[in-house]
């Protein structure tokens, strides 16, 4: 490994998750905005120019609340489940291809951070492991109401995780690899969503499942549970949890525009290659308006109704897809 | 001694210290978090090996499917703190026997195939790519796959059946 190649990755990994952290800060005005709009307010408009500072003025208030340590929570874990929180939602975009390789100093710089051969694989390890830091922060705290946000939580994640991870099926059958830029690039001709449209459905709602957004956000549920595993988190402790949410919000959005909406195809890519992490841009700017609406107008699900939509409905249909996108792909020679 | 040796022996001494440490706390969550641990330092171990996709089923199967559910039930139950005193006091001895027998098995086996020569393991082919895998365990051990795949259907079933007549005593 030259220094070159090390000075490459350590740049490429430090420009995603600083471009995530800016994507959070502005993903959380976007969505106040666009809520605002769609309830005929008018939203945050007063700091910077139309409210474009908003998040800097929460990040400083947040950074001067005062944290707060139940007395009787367990400290280490408290402290650890937030951590443990962000790193999955930082790390999971890794193997997501932001664009074609291009040339830059003389290098070929494949706008990626790994590529992974086993990709998928990668992405729902990543999402398994997510989990933990809300449990632990649920149960750390050592109050009713955090545990059972907690323990709903691990509950719905582990149910939704199933038919997210058969949503990812059809694309990698379609492709024949697990591999992400290889699904990509078999997107050139034509996007996987006009062949697996019951699979972006279901990847859709199953992504919204797992990041617990409305209508799926039972544990955070406000009124019953005050804020769930949330409670007893002040200060920048809760504003990491917040960073995990919208960050995962980005993540599965990108995940979803590469599997599904062609990722950084678009026309004129092949013949300028910085067009696309502009068209990837655009798809999750789409997608991430489409989660913000169906927050907007969709109510919370009961706890029972969703884990038996989960189970019930969801599952199979996602293992029904399975099945036929096999079978067609048998018959007709995928 | 190389990078790759240098990273192996932390991984061993995280994988045994998590493995020590999950047998003798006293407190079951902080007992689990330290098996989730273990099973993350043998993945970057098969990572070390070349066999990603061996390593990264290890972390979604063991850390991320298996451990969230022990952890969930070690939650909902409430059995956090174990009791500092043994209850079964013949069980500490026997283990010790057991675990020393283990061990001279191991390196007894390590020893007349591999003499004390150390050597970076790397994974047979099969294991690295994923197609090949698949190859390999549904045409050359499709009958252990399939027997398993049974085992844990009776399984699932035990449960919903268990489950069920639960309902019915306290319904009823």
């Amino acid at each position: 490994m030259t220094f070159a190649m090390f000075l490459e990755w350590f740049l490429k990994a430090l420009i995603l998750v600083l471009g995530l952290t800016v994507g959070f800060a502005y993903v959380t005005l976007f969505e106040r905005r666009l809520l605002a709009r769609m309830q005929v307010r008018i939203g945050p408009n007063r700091v910077g120019p139309a409210g474009l500072l908003q998040p800097v003025a929460d990040a400083i208030k947040l950074i001067f609340k005062e944290e707060l340590i139940p007395a009787k929570a367990d400290k280490i874990l408290f402290v650890l489940a937030p951590v443990l929180t962000v790193i999955p939602a930082l790390i999971i975009t890794g193997v997501i291809p932001l664009g074609p390789p291009i040339r830059l100093f003389g290098r070929e710089i494949a706008l990626q951070v790994a590529n992974l051969n086993i990709g998928i694989l990668y992405l729902l390890t990543v999402t398994a492991i997510s989990i933990y830091g809300i449990a632990l922060a649920g149960w750390s705290s050592n109050n009713k109401y955090s545990t059972m946000g907690a323990l709903r939580a691990t509950a719905s994640m582990i149910s939704y995780e199933l038919a997210l991870g058969l949503a990812y099926v059809g694309p990698v059958l379609l492709a024949g690899s697990m591999n992400i830029n290889d699904i990509v690039t078999a997107q050139k001709p034509l996007w996987f969503v006009v062949m697996q449209p019951l699979g972006a459905i279901i990847y859709l709602i199953g992504a919204n499942a797992e990041i617990n957004r409305t209508p799926f956000d039972m544990p955070e549920a406000e009124h019953e549970l005050t804020a769930g595993f949330l409670t007893e988190y002040s200060g920048m402790k809760f504003a990491l949890f917040y960073m995990a949410e919208y960050i995962k919000m980005i993540a599965v959005s990108m995940i979803g525009a590469s599997l599904f909406l062609g990722g950084y195809w678009g026309p004129g890519v092949s013949t300028y290659p910085w067009l696309g992490p502009i068209y990837l841009a655009i798809k999750v700017i789409l997608l991430l308006f489409w989660f913000i609406w169906v927050r907007a107008t969709w109510p919370r699900f009961r706890y029972d109704r969703m884990m038996a939509f989960g189970w019930k409905i969801l599952f199979p249909l996602a293992l029904l897809n399975v099945l036929v996108t096999a079978l067609v792909i048998v018959l007709i020679g995928g | 001694m190389t990078p790759a040796l240098l990273i192996f022996i932390l991984l061993g001494i995280i994988a045994v210290a998590s493995a020590l440490a999950m047998l003798l706390s006293r407190n079951t969550v902080y007992s689990a978090l330290f098996l989730i641990l273990n099973f993350l330092a043998v993945a970057v171990i098969y990572i070390l090996m070349g066999a990603s996709f061996v390593a990264l089923s290890q972390i979604a199967v063991y850390a991320g499917a298996i451990m969230v559910l022990v952890l969930f039930v070690i939650m909902l139950l409430g059995t956090q703190h174990l009791d500092p005193r043994e209850t079964l006091k013949w069980q500490r001895p026997l283990a010790i026997v057991l675990t020393l027998a283990l061990i001279i098995q191991g390196a007894y086996a390590l020893i007349t195939r591999y003499g004390f020569q150390y050597a970076t393991l790397a994974a047979s082919p099969e294991f690295v790519d994923p197609k090949n895998l698949g190859m390999v365990l549904f045409q050359k051990h499709s009958l252990p796959f399939e027997v398993t795949s049974v085992i844990l259907l009776v399984a699932a079933i035990g449960a919903v059946v268990l489950t069920h007549k639960q309902k019915k005593d306290g319904g009823a």
